[in-house]
């Protein structure tokens, strides 16, 4: 399932506290394949994905799924469809309710019945076995916990899966181990993948093409080799691609980075 | 290349009891620091940033901390009172946590929480504190130090954060900086430039570093050495410039696993964990590969 999106717009405010969280993003994912949205904190890449999962209303512009124009308010066939992953999955599992209670809850919504199987393919699709169906999250580690967020998001057979930073609150063993999981799930599922997050070197292991974001806007598209290659020509990206490797002694642009206060 | 050495650890161990009998956090750690930037890295649960504290005094109970030697300079930080500590705690020893937004008190001016660390440990009056705070802001690079003195800690951007905690830290002139991951809550053009302000000034000071971090690459571009602990242990102590050589197979395993940009495997390998990690290592560790002349 395709993912197109025209000049689209998502604006917070009105008149002259009007502040655009993302302006102008236009950008066209086909089918099966992984796109990497990159940026900063506070670039906008993940309202684009929210825009585009239809958790928040863009104020202009057309978001396109299958060729489909996405209304303000979607069918419940629309959700269907598109399936998201958050950051931090000690936050987004519900921490009263068991496994099996999280992956139910879809099926219920949905009235798709035949819960028990559905569940229990899940989970082994995410590599869980039976045992961990009747946990809490807090008895899971963070590795296995954002498989349940995974699992949860796969229940309901979607086309495109959303991923917000999904590996970013792992340690680098267990990333491994979810960025192995997501390769084989696109491979197997012919899922198409939007992912955002600010760690080039893991958004170019998944992904083909990659867009960065500044500010709201995508600043340049571009693909994973030519990142690799240093191949790139707008400056935002080039800064970002040396810190990118670690420690760079020439620190980078102060008046650039004072520019934005501390967000939360 | 170095003189006597700033802090010498030997055997240290952090235990908290529970339910199931004791865990020891951390154990059989060893190292000496000196006027160096000496890197700790490992995953979560480590034992990385317990260690970073038991320096500070900061375990506090039910943890017990136990060590053969703990000695900061001339001071053998063991038999410290809380009191004692407390007086040390800036002084001679600081510590830069992660997240500024947390770190810094939201209902105090920037300025006034830097001048009340001046005063609290040189007994300065609050005209020589708020001077020595502005000249102290200019050294981290914040360009209108007047104005960023009165701004509250919700009006500066995360990398302004850091690097007013930074210079809190610094102001009272302590020979060891503790910064435990120092960069992780900021944005990572931001972290060069933090970094690069934190090294620029430990350099100028003489002091000595211990930069604590989960991050492979970042340290070992930043420090002198490296310390890569697991369960509580150090496994490995090498040159930060290579570790690409490391020699463990936990430090092979986990740089195996880090996506790279320009190397795309079709499948990353993942860690496999060997329980023969776990056991106690007895000898202290020396750094695997030795720098050349003086």
């Amino acid at each position: 399932m395709s993912i197109d999106l025209h000049q689209v717009t998502v604006t917070y405010g009105k008149g002259a506290k009007r502040f655009d969280a993302a302006r102008n993003v236009s950008l066209s994912v086909g089918a099966g394949e992984a796109f990497g949205l990159v940026g900063e904190s506070g670039s906008g890449k993940s309202t684009v994905l929210r825009a585009v999962a239809g958790l928040i209303a863009h104020a202009e512009g057309r978001v396109m799924l299958a060729g489909a124009e996405m209304g303000r308010k979607r069918t419940t066939a629309q959700r269907k469809m598109v399936q998201m992953v958050f950051q931090d999955p000690y936050g987004s599992l519900h921490p009263n309710q068991t496994v099996d209670q999280t992956l139910s809850m879809p099926i219920a919504i949905h009235k798709l019945g035949d819960a028990d199987r559905r569940v229990s393919a899940a989970l082994e699709e995410v590599g869980m076995g039976p045992t961990h169906r009747f946990r809490y999250p807090h008895q899971l580690s963070g590795g296995q916990r954002q498989r349940i967020a995974i699992a949860r998001a796969l229940i309901l057979e979607p086309r495109i899966l959303l991923l917000d930073e999904p590996t970013s609150a792992l340690d680098v063993s267990v990333q491994a181990e979810i960025l192995n999981l997501l390769s084989r799930l696109r491979r197997d599922l012919g899922l198409t993948l939007l992912m955002v997050s600010h760690d080039l070197a893991v958004i170019a292991h998944l992904c083909d093409r990659i867009a960065v974001m500044n500010r709201g806007e995508i600043v340049e598209t571009t693909t994973a080799d030519a990142l690799a290659a240093g191949d790139v020509q707008n400056p935002y990206t080039q800064q970002l691609l040396r810190s990118n490797k670690g420690f760079d002694p020439s620190g980078g642009d102060l008046d650039l980075l004072d520019a934005v206060p501390i967000r939360g | 290349m170095m003189d006597a050495p700033l802090l010498r650890v030997r055997n240290l161990s952090v235990t908290y009891p529970s339910d199931d009998g004791d865990f020891k956090a951390v154990r059989n750690v060893s190292f000496t620091l000196g006027r160096e930037r000496l890197g700790i890295v490992g995953e979560s649960g480590s034992g990385k940033s317990t260690t970073g504290r038991a320096i500070m005094g900061l375990a506090r109970p039910p943890a017990r901390v136990a060590a053969d030697e703990l000695v900061l300079g001339d001071i053998d930080l063991r038999t410290q009172s809380e009191r004692q500590l407390r007086r040390l705690r800036g002084k001679r020893m600081a510590m830069v946590l992660q997240d500024p937004k947390y770190s810094l008190d939201p209902v105090m001016s920037v300025g006034q929480q830097i001048a009340e660390t001046h005063r609290t440990h040189l007994n300065s009056s609050k005209a020589e504190a708020k001077a020595a705070s502005l000249e102290m802001l200019n050294a981290v690079h914040i360009r209108d130090p007047e104005r960023v003195y009165a701004m509250y800690p919700h009006q500066v951007s995360g990398g302004m954060g850091q690097r007013i905690m930074i210079a809190m830290m610094l102001i009272a002139g302590p020979e060891l900086l503790i910064a435990d991951e120092p960069t992780s809550a900021l944005d990572v053009t931001v972290q060069s430039q933090v970094l690069s302000i934190m090294d620029e000034l430990v350099r100028e000071r003489g002091m000595g570093l211990i930069l604590i971090s989960h991050n492979l690459h970042l340290v070992s571009s930043f420090c002198d050495r490296v310390l890569v602990m697991y369960a509580g242990q150090i496994v490995e102590i090498c040159d930060a410039g290579r570790l690409a050589d490391a020699q463990h197979p936990y430090t092979r395993g986990l740089l195996a696993a880090l996506p790279e940009l320009g190397r795309r495997r079709h499948e990353l390998p993942q860690l496999q964990r060997d329980p023969a990690w776990m056991d106690d290592i007895v000898t202290p560790l020396e750094t695997t590969s030795v720098k050349g002349g003086a």
